[in-house]
């Protein structure tokens, strides 16, 4: 991360609000020593599960946040959503999120974007780099990636073209709870069981994601939940069924 | 904090490499399914995806995730999964054995702390096997272990695996490279991976599960000498921060550190941590910042060592390179070398011999260039000294890659030599070859100088310290390559104002007329500075508005008269007490202090090195992005 922000005029850090990304919010304060020298992009799609909302200002006043909000106003006036409008899923991702994401950027003239994907969340994150270049078009070369040598990355680059950095990258499900249990991490308690039993792994907007059963109700139990299972993470996100490789796709065309 | 803390998981990363088709993503696949460690569904998921193309299902499918991967059947890039034993986890990192694919492998090992290298029992060791082998040597990985995989095809013959051990052992003999074990398996049944094999009766040894926990987690260095590259200097709040990794041995509030290049020396006056206890000691692995008692120039790039074990500081050393760019590592080409987080403009010095990495032959060549996929023996030289290690003695600064243009071609490690231990007689002359007939932009100079002309004018009392501050100065930029020149008030009177006096007009037209040169040198792209009492406000605003907005950098060199009139080297307060000079600045004639300088410096609060650092600081946050260095 400090890499990045030596490296980089115009950085921002995509924050989703979720567990992965204010872990690695939590390490920028670490690396800056309690400050966060770049703006927070966050895109809303308007349908998120309303208490991140809540969460979100709430942490961005306490930790005194430069909050960049981004939405597609567009898509949400013509109501070509999902499940509502006339939009798949994937569609619906494509066009509140992807594209959104797009013109935050653009609006912004960010050079490099701070994400917080993980190998372990899904095969195509696999294959990432920490620095990984996007072209003009925001698209992803998968098949001609940068090497990535001893923590040298790849800070050179043509001024059409953007990085997103992964500080991430390496990490587990089960280290960024490990991590929130060792520094003491406050997260949005729709990640703990409810009367119910269920508690959210993953979180997204409210028409495609669902909680999994679960009686987790503290950090603790969690990584004892963990460490226990074999239920991928994504498991509650819908738009990644939609087709064999849908999320590829989402990927190679911008999405996080 | 919670009462209890988990004890975070023991993770190992592992890489595997080997020749194209000899069964990487299999065993992977494989292994995965034998530890028990798929996501519920993934082998259901995958064997009906299979069923419905029509064709039969495939180990390999489970780590080739992409599609274009499933059309071609190779591993394109490196993927990263993760399993557990119960002894710790382990992260794989799954290497492609295609050639054209050679960056990726060797981005997969370079993060690896072990290896497990496959060979085919039928086809035996081809050409990547030996390639990797190398490879694997020159990223510095040590534990290997070497799976003779298909023994199924080979009819699981001890004959064979003796023979492929016996001819692999010898080729990685010659590179210095001994692996742990051999082991025979065959991915596809799962032989000797989770438990031994009835099929080969006559082996004795570990299985794949085994031999990984054998291998050890490689800790940081905490016992060798302490290298500490800043990454970066921040300032978000009182606090002057330096920031970084320790990449070997430890440091301790109080340590005398030497900062190199450059061989300036201050104290840890704290260790900077956040959410964390305060402590005040470090040491390798850790991400911490330091602040100093004396706050000397120091910024990215410099490597922190104790006085006693400082790194070897040169322009020119040994190294071993392998090389990855679509273009060819040229001689006659500068390129950007990147060291723990310094950078430089290196050149080759010259080629000792380039290797053939499968054969291990020389290649001969009269060309001076390294080809793709090639390895070298070679001297490299840097434009400006850099701070380096031997990589057998200190790996993190013993390490280094070559940019190209935009990428990232080449890696390499540094030989040991007979380096001399520092560099003040080794200091090059830079080679100012390049010559152009056109007109050379203010933009052209700033962008081969990596900064841009302007003018630091230094202003106060006499004897306030601005000549000492400028000569430091100067000597500080010179020496991280920038084009400086210092303009000093005693000295420019003997010439260019031999005609003018010390009355108001003529001090205004001898700041004129230094003012209109300094504006020369600026354009000429040089940082300029000028150390003249000049007191009066008027004259210091009209060089101002003959430069262009943020070319001009006012510094207000402010001492009490009582501090300046107690040093005075030159007598001059005595001889102006004694009304012996006339007009003189503080006693006879007026002071205007700077009512908005771009920076104020107290001479009597601040060392010379500390001032130095400050403007230095304020050049730097003043500058403007690169596309806008027209002056």
């Amino acid at each position: 991360m400090r890499e990045a922000f030596n490296k980089f005029d115009n950085l921002a850090m995509l924050w989703s609000i979720g567990k992965d990304s204010t872990v690695m919010l939590w390490l920028a304060r670490k690396a800056f020593f309690g400050h966060v020298p770049f703006p927070l992009v966050h895109v809303d799609t308007t349908y998120k599960i309303p208490s991140m909302i809540e969460y979100r200002d709430k942490l961005a006043k306490d930790w005194k946040l430069d909050l960049v909000v981004g939405e597609n106003t567009a898509v949400l006036k013509s109501g070509v959503t999902f499940p509502n409008g006339k939009a798949t899923r994937v569609e619906c991702c494509g066009t509140l999120k992807k594209d959104a994401l797009r013109s935050v950027l653009d609006k912004h003239h960010y050079t490099g974007v701070i994400v917080g994907v993980r190998r372990d969340e899904e095969p195509t994150r696999a294959k990432e780099r920490y620095f990984s270049p996007r072209d003009k078009n925001m698209e992803w070369n998968v098949e001609d990636q940068p090497p990535e040598l001893w923590d040298q990355f790849k800070t050179d680059f043509d001024k059409d073209t953007h990085i997103r950095i992964h500080p991430l990258l390496h990490w587990t499900e089960l280290n960024i709870w490990e991590y929130i249990e060792r520094e003491n991490i406050p997260l949005i308690p729709l990640y703990f069981a409810n009367e119910k039993g269920e508690r959210y792994r993953s979180l997204g907007c409210y028409p495609c994601t669902f909680p999994i059963k679960s009686q987790a109700r503290t950090v603790p139990e969690i990584i004892t939940e963990l460490r226990n299972t074999k239920t991928p993470e994504r498991a509650g996100r819908a738009q990644d069924k939609e087709s064999e490789d849908a999320f590829e796709k989402l990927r190679r065309d911008g999405y996080m | 904090m919670p009462d209890k803390v988990q004890t975070p998981s023991e993770q190992l990363k592992i890489v595997i490499v080997g020749h194209v088709d000899h069964g990487k993503s299999t065993f992977v696949g494989r292994l995965f399914h034998d530890t028990g460690s798929l996501p519920e569904g993934k082998l259901e998921q995958l064997q009906k995806i299979a069923e419905r193309r029509g064709v039969p299902f495939e180990w390999a499918n489970l780590m080739d995730a992409l599609q274009s991967e499933r059309d071609q059947n190779i591993t394109i890039d490196t993927a990263q999964i993760w399993f557990q034993t119960k002894k710790r986890q382990y992260v794989i990192i799954d290497a492609p054995g295609h050639k054209e694919f050679l960056k990726n492998m060797i981005t997969g090992a370079a993060n690896a702390e072990a290896a497990l290298l496959l060979i085919d029992a039928s086809e035996g060791v081809q050409e990547q096997s030996r390639r990797h082998g190398y490879l694997l040597h020159l990223l510095g990985i040590r534990q290997i272990v070497v799976l003779v995989n298909k023994m199924d095809l080979a009819g699981y013959s001890q004959e064979r695996f003796n023979q492929i051990e016996a001819e692999y052992r010898k080729f990685l003999g010659e590179i210095g490279v001994e692996p742990k074990m051999f082991i025979p398996i065959a991915a596809k049944h799962g032989d000797n991976i989770a438990t031994i094999s009835a099929n080969t009766p006559w082996y004795h040894g570990d299985t794949v599960l085994t031999a990984l926990d054998k291998f050890n987690v490689l800790d940081s260095p905490q016992d060798q000498a302490l290298r500490f590259p800043i990454q970066d200097v921040y300032r978000f709040d009182a606090r002057r921060i330096l920031a970084g990794r320790i990449e070997s041995g430890r440091l301790k509030v109080g340590d005398r550190l030497l900062f190199s290049p450059g061989n300036k020396v201050s104290t840890i006056n704290s260790i900077e941590r956040w959410n964390a206890p305060v402590s005040t000691e470090a040491g390798a692995g850790e991400s911490i910042g330091i602040t100093l008692t004396e706050q000397i120039f120091v910024e990215r790039g410099a490597i922190a060592s104790l006085e006693s074990a400082a790194p070897y500081e040169l322009t020119k050393f040994k190294a071993r390179l392998f090389w990855l760019g679509r273009a060819p590592f040229s001689a006659d080409k500068v390129y950007k070398i990147k060291l723990a987080t310094q950078e430089a403009e290196v050149q080759i010095d010259s080629i000792e011999r380039i290797i053939d990495s499968s054969t291990l032959e020389t290649v001969a060549r009269i060309e001076k260039f390294v080809g793709r996929n090639e390895v070298a023996e070679l001297t490299l030289r840097t434009k400006r000294p850099i701070a380096f290690d031997v990589h057998a003695e200190i790996v993190a600064t013993g390490r280094f890659v070559i940019v190209d243009g935009f990428e990232v071609a080449g890696g390499g490690i540094i030989a040991a030599d007979n380096y001399p231990k520092r560099s003040s007689d080794s200091l090059q002359k830079s080679h100012n070859i390049y010559w152009s007939q056109s007109k050379v932009t203010a933009n052209q100079r700033a962008l081969r100088n990596n900064h841009r002309g302007c003018v630091v004018w230094l202003t106060g009392l006499s004897a306030s310290g601005k000549s000492t501050i400028a000569t430091e100065l100067e000597r500080e930029l010179f020496n991280i390559g920038q084009q400086v020149y210092v303009l000093d008030g005693d000295n420019v009177r003997h010439g260019l104002g031999s005609d003018l006096g010390f009355s108001q007009e003529d001090r205004a037209e001898n700041i004129r007329r230094v003012g209109e040169v300094a504006k020369l040198f600026a354009d000429a792209g040089v940082i300029c500075i000028t150390a003249f009492i000049s007191p009066y406000r008027a004259d210091r605003d009209l060089v101002r508005t003959i430069l262009k907005d943020g070319v001009f950098i006012e510094v207000y060199v402010n001492a009490p008269i009582e501090v300046c009139e107690q040093r005075d080297p030159k007598g001059l307060y005595a001889k102006a007490r004694a009304n012996q000079i006339k007009d003189f600045t503080g006693i006879s004639a007026p002071y205007e202090a700077p009512l908005k300088p771009e920076l104020e410096l107290l001479t009597d609060k601040l060392t010379p090195s500390e001032s130095v650092a400050l403007i230095i600081e304020c050049i730097r946050n003043r500058a403007v992005p690169a596309a806008d260095w027209d002056i």
